[in-house]
């Protein structure tokens, strides 16, 4: 191994620009006789827009202009994946515009934009718009909304998008019958905000000299967004489009989306001809950003005599908002149902999903998107289970692991595992966390007051999103390859077009390692170019864990075809036979002899091929390739959380989290422990401190700060225990699965099943998300009255 | 924000003067709450009358008496050795409040003039009853703190400083709020003879108190046995999103309990 080569831990190199405050982000562009522009946003959570009257905006200092909904008339902001209902019948997919067209529904929905020549004249005159509303009641809590509450689409009285089901109820009920044992639960997946470091910013722009368009916004795939604004909303074809996304601080998933005021910007930058610049603020991220998580859930699991899992059936309410943000309706199905499973051999698996308009924000993924949703049931399902039946939460766990020699396993619920292997994750975990000695820790903290409990979460995902045959027999309206470009200067240095995109992963390092070590040259030579759409052939983007099993793949490839290409141009020089050239250590050798020939000198020749036989090679030296996955990817692992528990104030503290994951091959090892303590992190955010909690008549989001709304800090978290257990992805050559979002699919269990084991023996058998001191103390007042009454 | 007129003042009567030429002034001490909500344009002050080089600053120690000028940031407060000697748990307060950003910029006459019911200087203030300074007169804790956000400063009435007395052993204890670290509820006891305060702030819908019962009974027993806070009427709590009422009344003897141990 190279130091700067596949497995090796090379400090980013990225980092030198972001920690000197060199970065270049979408806030930190000035165009050219720039304007600012402000969006006004409802008040309201619904409500009907009588009349609005821009007249005094329009004469207040340094105004250009201010635009409405009538003015702005284009297409809907499309939603990406199209589910049907049970009965075959399509969803409901209601417009979404771009600026409110009579109505509006959630607080933060967008009204008009002023723009003018100073930000701030650009919000003093926002203040003068006169918008006439008739507040209308709305449907905040999904119960409500789908239970008569008022509908949020006039034209969908029932506040249903979609009534959608995997697996055949009737047979999964049939074993229920016969269960030895039925473990039920009602799960809160708790809604989060993911308040990346950067608010999203967006400019438009428009050339008069060529028509051409252009948009730098906060985005994690530049080229969907092209497609998405381009041809469903402005109808801008894609020649006259060109869509940057620069460096960009942190996504979580909440920037894949296409968002209205991207659409906005663009399409005023044309009326005024001139370029407009809109960065949110915090306040108002919080209600536009789309949101994370939010299910309410009721599973149950059924098992036999010797506690082997036999059924198991799900039944889910999703919150989709008041609109469908671009991918929010395949997270609670296709990401979701399809990974109920787990790591487990239950043979049968029903699920019934029903998605739910509400006057919210609109959801759509978040870091792990439907996986950690999935694994949440099912790892508080299977410890409880284990307590009811008095089985070891390990014991429980490895009697219905799918066996190591069971690869590629078949699930119940679609997908195809192609390799794992989870007793060595648990086995692993078990270690790293000190399973042994945690009664010894528990009588110790007990001698102290103080509560102590184990919990275990035992996981898979689907990642390396995604095979596109497969996402789009299930309604994905686009394909989920990925492209890659390398360009090999005539000195040797490369350049690589990437359509992944990088917006804190280090791709910049990761994916020049992979060149580096393909082709022996010095990391240094190597640059990632990414995010621009005129400089980047394809992409389809980072999210899903995908950078790496997709965009890392699609790379290998065309550096297969840079390598075929030069070893010709060699065999060429050397006057041998392309097949009798071997390739390794950045030199071209021919068999069984001392010929031989430095890649720079190959890269050089192809710039000057003085006596190239033209019709058999071509100058140059640069290679496109596109990849489409044959599978997800499927990472695992075992993730063991340890908590103390101060029962006089409810605190609980996380005294040790230990994560072994397999996340295939490791490329850069600090890189991928980098991913997954952010990753825990934010699972440790979901399960103790975060949630957006809304006032259930106003539809106000009461907690739109960080006044109130609680991000994980860096002393809310232990100091992570991190390892790394292999096994290879069977379907891609660099055996890579992702490890992007483990942390966070992996952790929210293991620290609720933690607490409820601290809390098991004072009564309390569950706790929602997010498990807060007031919420812990509550449960063991509530659990001391109820013992009291007996 | 939206536009206002800047001005400095070189001295306390200078600022006061200024503040009584304005229809709608401010003075700026720290900035640490004025500058935040001007931002969010929930404040819009139309003059801001600068204290910097009022010549407010600095520690003094008089006998038994501490004293720091209104400008005094936290950051000094908690490092000045003065304080630490004389009050230790004053300083210890002083850093713990908000991050390092905010003590090093924030300062104990904005605080307490702000009284936010959430602030921790007001339960010293009135756990070690302190005398209040101002242009005008001087202040006990009582008189100072009348309600929440609300003083009894005049108009045109700046702080100049804080007395505080030396007294026997002193505690502060803050549980709080997880998303903006604020107290939830903090407790402050001071025990000078037989004489026991105990004061709460974070907790009280009325701003910072004095807990008489708990000050009774631990003048009789200075023991955290004797901590009762049962007869504490529970709507005289705040209630939010992080705390309900009954809650934050378990954490105020919770809080009361473990000062009364490090005291």
């Amino acid at each position: 191994m190279s130091d700067t080569g596949i497995g090796a831990a090379v400090r980013r190199k990225e980092d030198f620009r972001f920690l000197t405050g060199q970065g270049n982000y979408t806030d930190d562009i000035n165009r050219p006789n720039q304007t600012y522009g402000y969006i006004v946003r409802s008040p309201y959570a619904h409500a009907t827009i009588n009349s609005i009257d821009t007249s005094s905006v329009k004469e207040a200092d340094g105004v250009v202009a201010v635009f409405t909904g009538e003015d702005m008339q284009v297409g809907s902001i499309p939603c990406g994946w199209g589910v049907n209902n049970k009965d075959g019948s399509p969803m409901n997919e209601p417009f979404h515009p771009a600026l409110a067209q009579g109505k509006v529904r959630h607080v933060g929905d967008q009204v008009a934009i002023v723009i003018a020549e100073t930000y701030a004249q650009a919000k003093d005159a926002a203040e003068l718009l006169e918008v006439d509303y008739e507040e209308l009641p709305a449907s905040i809590n999904m119960e409500n909304a789908v239970n008569g509450g008022p509908a949020v689409h006039d034209d969908i009285p029932s506040n249903l998008c979609y009534d959608w089901e995997l697996g055949d109820e009737a047979e999964v009920n049939a074993v229920f019958d016969n269960a030895h044992h039925i473990t039920s639960l009602d799960i809160v997946n708790n809604r989060l905000v993911a308040n990346p470091m950067e608010p999203r910013a967006a400019i438009g722009e428009y050339d008069t000299a060529t028509g051409e368009y252009t948009l730098f916004t906060t985005s994690q795939n530049p080229h969907v967004i092209r497609l998405l604004m381009g041809a469903f909303v402005l109808q801008i074809p894609e020649h006259k489009l060109r869509v940057v996304a620069p460096d960009v601080g942190g996504g979580f998933g909440t920037k894949i989306y296409h968002y209205a005021e991207e659409a906005i910007v663009t399409w005023a930058a044309g009326q005024i001809k001139r370029p407009i610049k809109w960065t949110c603020e915090r306040a108002d991220a919080f209600v536009s950003d789309a949101h994370g998580r939010d299910n309410l859930t009721h599973c149950e699991l059924a098992l036999d005599a010797d506690g082997k899992f036999i059924g198991l059936r799900v039944y889910t309410k999703a919150n989709m908002g008041a609109y469908l943000s671009t991918f929010s309706t395949c997270v609670p199905t296709y990401l979701h149902s399809t990974l109920l499973a787990g790591v487990y051999t239950t043979p049968v698996i029903y699920s019934n999903v029903k998605a739910v308009f509400t006057n919210t924000v609109p959801v759509d993924a978040y870091r792990g998107a439907g996986r950690p949703e999935a694994t949440y049931l099912l790892e508080r399902l299977v410890d409880r289970a284990a307590r009811e039946m008095g089985i070891p939460q390990d014991e429980i766990r490895r009697k219905n692991f799918i066996p190591t020699d069971a690869f590629p396993y078949q699930t119940p619920v679609a997908l195809q595992y192609d390799s794992g292997d989870y007793f060595a994750t648990l086995e692993g975990a078990q270690k790293m966390a000190d399973v042994d000695g945690f009664a010894a820790r528990k009588a110790e903290a007990a001698s102290r007051g103080k509560l102590r409990g184990l919990g275990y979460s035992t996981y898979v995902e689907a990642c390396g999103i995604a095979p596109s045959a497969v996402v789009g027999s299930l309604g994905a309206r686009a394909g989920l390859f990925e492209s890659a470009n390398i360009r090999v200067h005539p000195t040797g240095s490369v350049t690589v077009y990437t359509g992944s995109h990088s917006h804190g992963q280090g791709h910049e390092t990761t994916f020049a390692q992979l060149v580096s070590d393909t082709l022996g040259i010095p990391i240094e030579n190597v640059d990632i170019s990414h995010g621009d759409t005129n400089k980047v052939a394809f992409g389809m983007g980072t999210y899903g864990s995908r950078s790496l099993a997709v965009g890392g793949e699609a790379m290998m490839k065309a550096l297969n075809k840079v390598v075929d290409k030069a070893k010709k141009i060699a065999a060429h020089v050397l006057e041998a036979d392309a097949g009798d050239i071997e390739f390794a250590d950045g030199k071209f050798a021919v068999t069984g002899t001392d010929k031989e020939m430095a890649f720079g000198d190959v890269a050089l020749t192809a710039y000057v091929p003085h006596n190239f036989p033209h019709d058999e090679l071509e100058p140059g030296l640069e290679e496109q390739a596109f990849y489409d996955p044959n599978n997800f990817t499927f990472p695992g692992g075992c993730h063991i959380c340890e908590v103390e528990i101060d029962p006089e104030t409810g605190v609980t503290e996380i005294v040790s989290m230990s994560a072994m994951d397999d996340v295939g091959r490791v490329i850069n090892p600090m890189i991928v422990e980098g991913q997954i303590q952010g990753g825990l992190a934010q699972g440790i955010g979901q399960a103790l401190l975060e949630g957006a909690v809304y006032d259930e008549d106003s539809g106000q989001l009461l907690n739109g700060s960080y006044m109130d709304y609680t991000m994980p800090r860096a002393d809310d978290l232990p100091s992570f225990k991190v390892g790394t257990s292999e096994t290879l992805c069977a379907h891609n050559s660099l055996g890579v699965k992702g490890c992007g979002e483990v942390g966070a699919i992996g952790s929210p269990p293991s620290v609720i099943n933690a607490i409820v084991d601290a809390l098991w023996d004072l009564g309390v058998t569950d706790i929602s998300m997010p498990a807060t001191p007031q919420k812990v103390w509550h449960a063991i007042q509530d659990a001391k009255m109820a013992q009291a009454a007996e | 924000m939206y536009e206002f007129n800047y001005d400095k003042a070189n001295s306390a009567a200078d600022a006061a003067s200024k503040l009584a030429a304005s229809d709608d002034g401010k003075v700026l001490a720290g900035g640490q709450t004025l500058i935040p909500t001007m931002k969010q344009r929930l404040a819009a002050p139309e003059d801001v009358i600068d204290l910097a080089s009022a010549g407010l600053s600095g520690i003094a120690v008089d006998g038994d008496i501490v004293v720091i000028g209104a400008m005094t940031t936290h950051a000094t407060v908690a490092s000045s050795s003065d304080v630490q000697s004389v009050i230790p748990a004053l300083a210890e307060l002083a850093g713990n409040i908000g991050d390092n950003q905010v003590r090093t910029r924030g300062t104990i006459g904005g605080s307490i003039a702000n009284n936010d019911p959430a602030a921790d200087y007001p339960a010293a203030c009135m756990g070690l009853g302190a005398t209040i300074i101002t242009t005008k007169r001087g202040l006990s804790a009582e008189e100072f703190f009348t309600g929440l956000f609300e003083t009894a400063l005049d108009e045109d009435e700046i702080i100049t400083a804080v007395k505080f007395p030396k007294v026997d052993s002193a505690n502060y204890q803050k549980f709080p709020n997880p998303a903006s670290r604020y107290a939830l509820a903090g407790v402050f006891v001071a025990k000078t003879g037989s004489e026991v305060r105990v004061a709460v702030t974070g907790a009280g819908n009325d701003g910072v108190f004095r807990a008489h019962k708990l000050e009774e009974a631990l003048a009789a027993n200075f023991s955290a046995d004797v901590v009762d806070i049962s007869p504490m009427p529970e709507d005289s709590m705040i209630e939010d999103l992080h705390a309900s009422a009954a809650y934050r009344k378990n954490l105020i003897g919770v809080m009361t309990k473990r000062a009364v141990q490090a005291c």
